[in-house]
């Protein structure tokens, strides 16, 4: 979670961390766990509600998602 | 210093997927500060490989080291009481390093984990620009401190080409023509009178074309 574009106390550190968010999903989509599961959203601390709405919606997408694939990967090891 | 670039994940996979333990060999100069080798991409790379190997199910060990720099014996001789340990190794120092890397070790095969681009200066973070192709024969000082031999698309000696326009060159509108920069930076220093000195015929030996390079300094040997 980021503050909204513009509004960084720090002028620019929300647009480095986009940038670096888009790097690890580059990076998670190339070894083949998903970039999907990493995610930036921007908003103000004051914007309690949005904040629960974006943690709904992550939670939900994670769930379909599935669970970690390495996490699985493992467990077919061990079995 | 030299300028490289990381190799894209899948290429270094792909080079080093049969080996059982492999060590990542960072290089704490030229890669570090162009964000190519150093010890916080050797970082992220291992961490990427070691989730792509488990997601295979395939177990792999892979381990970090970051060296000083990888082109003198000295630093190189740190990981002699390791190396034995380790399949195969991943440099990411520039292609010097990774050569001396092997000569050094010569029973492990040695992969390289970035491209090496060429010899340039970081215009601002996150952009390299070339300036210069070690040509061996320096002429800066006539020229303002701006090579024609690296920055020059066809590398004259004597002034622009009639493509050059509007200060640009013609293969490029996004390329400044050098030997505009050289003039303007000339006039600035009020030295044109070295713009009108004619530079004889190159002698191109000293550069690659001429064969692989060597300096030797007898006093201090």
């Amino acid at each position: 979670m980021g503050c909204k574009e513009g509004e960084c106390r720090f002028t620019s550190g929300n647009l480095r961390a986009r940038k670096r968010v888009e790097q690890a999903q580059q990076i998670l989509d190339k070894i083949g766990i998903g970039g999907e599961r990493v995610q930036m959203f921007n908003l103000s601390s004051a914007e309690a509600p949005r904040f629960v709405e974006i943690a709904i919606e992550m939670t939900e997408k994670i769930k379909q998602l599935g669970p970690n694939p390495i996490k699985l990967a493992r467990q077919k090891k061990a079995a | 210093m030299i300028i490289a670039d990381r190799k894209p994940i899948e290429e270094v996979i792909d080079q080093v997927k049969d080996f059982q333990k492999i060590l990542i060999v960072g290089c704490n100069e030229c890669v570090t500060v162009c964000e190519a080798g150093g010890k916080k991409e050797v970082g992220v790379l291992a961490s990427a490989m070691r989730m792509y190997f488990m997601n295979q199910g395939k177990d792999i060990t892979i381990d970090e080291r970051t060296l000083e720099r990888q082109c003198d014996n000295e630093y190189l001789e740190e990981i002699r009481n390791i190396i034995d340990e380790y399949d195969a190794v991943l440099s990411l120092a520039c292609g010097v390093g990774v050569q001396f890397m092997a000569e050094k070790y010569m029973s492990k095969p040695v992969f390289p984990g970035v491209n090496t681009c060429f010899l340039g200066v970081t215009e601002e973070r996150g952009v390299w620009t070339e300036r210069c192709q070690a040509c061996g024969q320096c002429i800066l000082g006539l020229t303002g401190g701006i090579c024609p031999v690296s920055r020059c698309a066809k590398r004259l000696f004597n002034g622009p080409c009639g493509g050059s326009t509007k200060g640009k060159c013609e293969i490029s509108k996004d390329l400044d023509c050098a030997w505009q920069l050289i003039i303007d930076r000339l006039k600035e220093l009020d030295r044109m009178d070295d713009y009108e000195k004619i530079m004889p015929i190159k002698d191109w030996s000293t550069e690659r074309a001429g064969g692989p390079r060597k300096v030797v300094r007898e006093d201090v040997r």
